[in-house]
């Protein structure tokens, strides 16, 4: 019976012709379902990735402590006390808290860097080379590596720098291997970070040792970064901050009411608070996306029900010819499976069509910037799954045949005769 | 060809309907035959029990030697298909389907090539007078011109029996003479025709006309007048 399947598809196409306001009827609810479904996903991602493109310049899990003034006389000491966080601390906080991932110190202070005729004036920082994974560093071949410990032993007099200090310093020169002047003194750079960050800083980065002799800061440190790990609420990284802040306090001798003394910057609660709406959002987004399908499914259903009634008769004259019950059957829900399926397809197409050249406008958009710099972002890279669309389609097409099933089994049973005279 | 024997047919429900009361009949092949009768008189049902389009409850119907009782719906649309052609008052031809694809559905149902379907179906229409309106579409054509694409239709499966129903209702008298005489010449050619009808003068065109009542097979007689002109 080969021959008939062609046969089948022409009878189809041809009943599909003559009712051509209820086959794009169909189709459209189908289409629509389909196309809408990509744009709500497609946006969702697109927010969420514009979101968290945002995060990348450091690690997501990092948190930052700093220190400053008491605000209240403890345990004989006055108020208004100067707090300063030292070498020492990093090892004790590394030390008692597990949930410590990578550590770095960290100094700066603003310098003069020259490579021969070009200068400026930079951000220089003192950190170790646990920062390299907190700030999320690029290194790729041929630029060069991070500090190391061996760098932090010996005090080396090397030197990091950002893609934009390179830049400006060296234009189109490889920096690494090269020297620069550091307020006069030669430091070697080792490497260049290629992040791209979106505010494009001009840093440099040396060993926080030699940062701190080179500023004279004797043991003083600014700013001590982290990374944590094993912590996913919102609520246990804030736990886990104030639990440092205390630990510090008791250290530094500041009262309990008053550990505000201690700044705390945590990105890894902030972090766990975005994913958490993001994961609201992709609820609803999914929610809406069902909703929008069913709405299709409905649609279909519908006009199938309408279809089988019109072409009662038509059915009756095919059965009084010799049509069997399963060839009027299969003709129907064929017909289903054609128009979901074309009009599921061409919706997908547009759907995709459109995230693409909305994509497309974004990334020019951003290259229209300065070169290497990002502006912050909401959105980016509106991708769906393509799996996702695809069972989508596939769902669509079971319930149009499902739809098609239901009113199609009632036309069967129908009596030619009685068919042929319902006018 | 046709032998029925004490068909009982009753349509259920609150009131139910007791239609055709034990019929007996016998049809010889290439009979020409008219079942006259009111409306409500049960002509209707014999017609679909005849076309093996509707079951019926107690006595036997052998159609060409073959019983036909509980069979199942694939099994009839087959008979259907290969032994019974169908003619009807308003013509039941499909709106968009040109003329030659109407009379080829039939063969569609038999399974036959789409090249053979056509080349058969040109054949029919020729033989209808109606080959040069092949590519028309119903509502482009007469009455008289559908009600013989729909001859050419029931003629194009070979049936052994051709069942019209009211098949000159919708015409005017100079059209329904027209076609009885092809349902004539087509059963000159030794195919079993049956016409369900309410007019006397159609009627008359037939060898044998049979009354039913109520259920019941009133009257049975040879139409002399008919035979006597040929």
């Amino acid at each position: 019976m080969r021959f008939l399947e062609f046969d089948t598809l022409t009878e189809i196409l041809s009943t599909m012709r003559e009712n051509k306001l209820r086959t794009f009827l169909t189709g459209f609810a189908v289409a629509w379902g389909i196309f809408m479904l990509i744009i709500l996903l497609g946006s969702g991602n697109g927010l969420k990735n514009g979101v968290t493109s945002n995060f990348n310049d450091r690690a997501s899990n990092t948190m930052m402590l700093w220190s400053g003034r008491t605000t209240m006389p403890y345990k004989g000491l006055k108020a208004y006390r100067k707090i300063k966080l030292t070498n020492d601390h990093l090892p004790y906080l590394k030390n008692h808290f597990s949930e410590i991932d990578k550590i770095s110190g960290q100094v700066d202070r603003s310098s003069t860097i020259t490579f021969g005729n070009e200068s400026g004036i930079f951000q220089v920082y003192g950190v170790q080379p646990d920062y390299q994974i907190i700030s999320n560093m690029v290194f790729s071949t041929g630029n060069g590596r991070f500090l190391n410990v061996r760098d932090m032993e010996l005090e080396r007099k090397v030197i990091v720098l950002s893609k934009k200090v390179a830049k400006d310093l060296f234009k189109e020169i490889n920096p690494v291997g090269n020297y620069v002047k550091v307020d006069g003194l030669p430091f070697q750079v080792i490497g260049v970070d290629m992040k791209t960050s979106f505010d494009n800083e001009a840093k440099c980065y040396m060993p926080m040792y030699t940062a701190q002799k080179l500023y004279n800061l004797g043991t003083e440190v600014y700013n001590i970064n982290i990374s944590v790990r094993g912590l996913i609420s919102k609520d246990e990284n804030d736990a886990f901050g104030q639990k440092m802040r205390e630990a510090l306090g008791r250290e530094l001798i500041i009262h309990p009411d008053d550990l505000n003394t201690i700044g705390l910057w945590n990105q890894a609660s902030d972090y766990v608070q975005t994913m958490a709406i993001f994961s609201t959002i992709d609820l609803f987004v999914l929610f809406i996306g069902i909703c929008t399908l069913i709405a299709g499914i409905v649609g279909v259903g519908n006009i199938m029900v309408i279809t089988v009634k019109e072409r009662t008769r038509e059915f009756g004259i095919r059965k009084a010819l010799g049509a069997t019950p399963g060839n009027i059957l299969s003709s129907i829900l064929l017909e289903s499976i054609v128009i979901t399926s074309l009009f599921g397809y061409l919706g997908m197409m547009f759907g995709i069509g459109l995230l693409e050249i909305i994509n497309l406008g974004i990334n020019s958009g951003q290259k229209a910037g300065a070169d290497g710099e990002r502006s912050f972002t909401v959105f980016t890279n509106p991708s769906v799954d393509i799996n996702v669309v695809l069972i989508a389609t596939a769902i669509l097409i079971l319930a149009g045949l499902i739809a098609g099933y239901i009113p199609a089994r009632k036309a069967v049973r129908i009596k030619p005769i009685e068919a042929m005279r319902a006018e | 060809m046709i032998r029925l024997s004490t068909i009982n047919k009753t349509y259920p429900g609150i009131q139910p309907l007791h239609v055709l009361k034990g019929i007996n009949l016998n049809i010889a092949e290439g009979e020409f035959v008219s079942i006259m009768g009111a409306s409500g008189s049960g002509k209707s049902t014999m017609l679909n029990i005849l076309g093996i389009l509707d079951d019926y409850d107690t006595g036997s119907y052998y159609l060409n030697g073959t019983l036909i009782k509980n069979l199942t719906e694939k099994r009839a649309a087959e008979y259907r298909n290969q032994m019974i052609g169908f003619i009807f008052q308003s013509f039941n031809l499909i709106n968009f389907k040109n003329a030659l694809e109407n009379v080829a559905l039939p063969l569609y149902y038999q399974g036959v090539s789409r090249k053979k379907r056509q080349i058969k179906s040109m054949e029919y229409l020729d033989m209808m007078g109606l080959k040069d309106w092949w590519h028309h579409f119903p509502n482009e054509l007469s009455g008289g011109q559908k009600q013989r694409i729909a001859i050419a239709r029931a003629l194009i499966s070979n049936p052994k029996v051709i069942l019209a129903d009211e098949p000159t209702g919708a015409l005017d008298s100079v059209t329904t003479e027209e076609v009885m005489q092809v349902l004539s010449d087509v059963n000159a050619t030794g195919i079993t025709m049956i016409i369900v009808t309410h007019e006397k003068s159609v009627a008359d065109k037939t060898n044998r006309i049979i009354h039913l009542r109520d259920g019941i097979i009133e009257s049975d007689s040879i139409n002399s007048h008919a035979i006597s002109r040929i």
